[in-house]
């Protein structure tokens, strides 16, 4: 168990090495060096002689290798440089960013988890019924909608017909269930999905036959279904976690949620730089470490996996 | 545990239905200027947010804009992005993964190392960064996309070749002299083509929803070309006063996701069970 973490996280940490490589490497390749990029997004009319010394003063006149090393050096302390907009410690920005993501993205997945378990769960129990069709249709469709489609839909008839809530998200409740639900209606639907299929898989596999024709109780059969389903279904919300993320860039600009994704939203407009690379980077940090989470967790989840 | 079986020949019809609308929706894109009943890009003072009408069947935008001819042309754009980028995107990973999994060894190790650090990228988030940075047009919304597509098709080759290696036909084409590329053309490409295009199938849907996005966002196919999800963006500020110029285009993404997305379902189980049969 102990030697298995180590390996996977020796193996997080080339991966987040090669994404801040990749990440870097992307602004350095953008047309216009960063000086100039500085600059403008400052509105400072730009003469050579200044460009110079801004360059000077950022160090860009370095090797390329000398400038990345010095960049990841500071990334790893969590120095991500200033914002080329308001000269704000990028870190500081990203932090307050991703506690209003933090907030959706959590209240969406446990929406999506309550939705599309006992949905799937019905819906494979009664396959090929009427309530499986429809719920297949739904999910169905529910899996074409683009989600800024769903928030433009959602705000038209919910608050420009209806009139029920207000269309800008304020940081109360009422705010975060138009925005919750955008996030969540596409990833309910593909959950529903998916987890019928597993729950199918499972529900067809001899233990179950077995364990009904010796009369074990129908409540402990179908425990002990969602038991064995729950390993691929962890895989299922972690894997979602990437989803959401670049969904949330969507709905945060849409429904003006001041978190991670608009912030991006808003440095992409303004040719933010260090605000867009630090996003990337830590979106990717999030990704890999729920991901690795989940991976360690079927440990808990699968006896057979702890002997190993 | 009962298992209804569905008969290949109604999975075959239902394939080619699909298959005929999805070639429907491409030959209407690419139609597109023909069949259009205004110029999609002429504007007029004097028909703003008109509604739905003889001349206009689905009314006009903000800038007189014929809605009707605007989804069209967004069609030629949003479809044929999509197609061709899954197609580039599969060709690049198919062969990548191709010869990383025959080859093994440094190329293996190097492509399948790319692949692991492009899947530590969520699609969408990549895609963004990319294309704001790059700055709008469709090109640079189809690079941001195609960066992390193509190791779908990869890892899914490679284990495909692993697994086929193995094969006593392949063998025999190995031991006969045969080299490499025609090897991997001849032997290997036609016994791993079917989960590689039910894959490329549902990617067309994944990608016309994450250009669309883009282009929602503003930076993807940017105005005053026609594309779906930069449509929706620009007529959602006055839907109050001109739903149409948001549901057409808003209809038209969903009911073409919906097409293909279909078709790579009935091509998934056609291929499951005319395997089995």
């Amino acid at each position: 168990m102990i030697k298995y973490v180590g390996k996977r996280l020796l193996h997080l940490a080339w991966i987040m090495l090669a994404v801040s490589f990749l990440t870097f490497l992307l602004m350095y390749l953008t047309p216009g060096d960063a000086a100039s990029k500085k600059l403008s997004a400052q509105g400072v009319a730009v003469s050579e002689e200044v460009l110079m010394q801004t360059r000077e003063n950022m160090g860009l006149l370095r090797p390329f290798f000398i400038q990345y090393g010095d960049w990841m050096l500071h990334a790893m302390r969590f120095d991500l440089g200033v914002s080329f907009k308001d000269g704000f410690p990028v870190a500081e920005k990203l932090w307050k960013g991703l506690k209003n993501t933090a907030i959706l993205m959590v209240v969406s997945i446990l929406l999506s988890l309550l939705a599309a378990v006992p949905l799937a769960f019905l819906a494979a129990l009664k396959k090929d019924s009427v309530f499986d069709h429809g719920i297949r249709l739904i999910s169905f469709v529910g899996n074409s909608i683009p989600n800024f489609l769903i928030s433009v839909l959602l705000i038209y008839f919910i608050c420009v017909r209806a009139k029920l809530l207000p269309v800008v998200a304020d940081k109360s409740v009422r705010g975060l269930i138009l925005p919750c639900l955008a996030l969540s209606i596409p990833i309910i639907s593909r959950f529903v999905r998916q987890f019928r299929a597993e729950f199918l898989e499972q529900l067809g596999k001899p233990f179950v036959a077995g364990a009904r024709a010796r009369g074990v109780k129908e409540f402990y059969v179908l425990r002990d279904v969602f038991h064995n389903a729950s390993i691929n279904i962890l895989t299922i919300v972690g894997l979602s976690v990437g989803t959401l993320l670049g969904g949330s860039v969507v709905i945060e600009t849409i429904f003006r949620w001041p978190g991670l994704g608009k912030l991006a939203m808003d440095a992409i407009t303004n040719r933010d730089y260090p605000v867009i690379q630090g996003f990337v980077l830590l979106t990717c940090a999030i990704y890999v470490t729920v991901n690795l989470i989940t991976d360690i967790s079927y440990h808990f989840i699968d006896p057979r996996l702890r002997e190993r | 545990m009962k298992k209804r079986k569905i008969p290949l020949s109604h999975l075959k019809t239902k394939l080619w239905i699909f298959l005929a609308l999805a070639g429907f929706l491409i030959i209407l894109s690419l139609l597109a200027p023909l069949l259009c009943p205004n110029d999609p890009f002429a504007t007029s003072a004097k028909v703003m947010n008109q509604a739905p009408c003889k001349e206009f069947p689905m009314g006009t935008d903000r800038y007189g804009r014929c809605i009707c001819s605007r989804v069209l042309m967004g069609a030629r754009t949003s479809i044929f992005s999509a197609v061709s980028l899954v197609m580039i995107t599969f060709v690049a990973g198919t062969v990548l993964g191709l010869i990383a999994g025959w080859f093994e060894g440094v190329a293996d190790s190097l492509i399948m190392r790319l692949a692991d650090v492009m899947l530590a990228f969520p699609q969408m988030v990549i895609a963004i960064a990319v294309a704001g940075i790059l700055g709008g047009g469709m090109g640079n919304a189809m690079l941001a996309m195609g960066i992390t597509g193509w190791t779908i098709y990869a890892r899914l080759a490679r284990a495909q070749v692993l697994s086929l290696k193995k094969e006593p036909y392949v063998q025999a084409a190995k031991l006969s002299g045969c080299n490499a590329f025609t090897i991997m053309v001849k032997t290997l490409l036609p016994n791993m083509l079917g989960p590689l295009i039910v894959n490329a199938t549902t990617q067309i849907g994944v990608m016309m929803i994450g250009i669309a996005g883009l282009s929602f966002l503003g930076i993807g196919v940017t105005e005053p070309q026609a594309e779906w999800g930069s449509m929706i963006n620009l007529s959602r500020s006055y839907v109050q006063l001109a739903p149409w110029a948001v549901f057409a285009p808003a209809a038209a993404t969903v009911l073409t996701v919906m097409i293909f997305n279909y078709l790579g379902d009935c091509l998934r189980d056609y291929l499951e069970v005319g395997g089995k049969e």
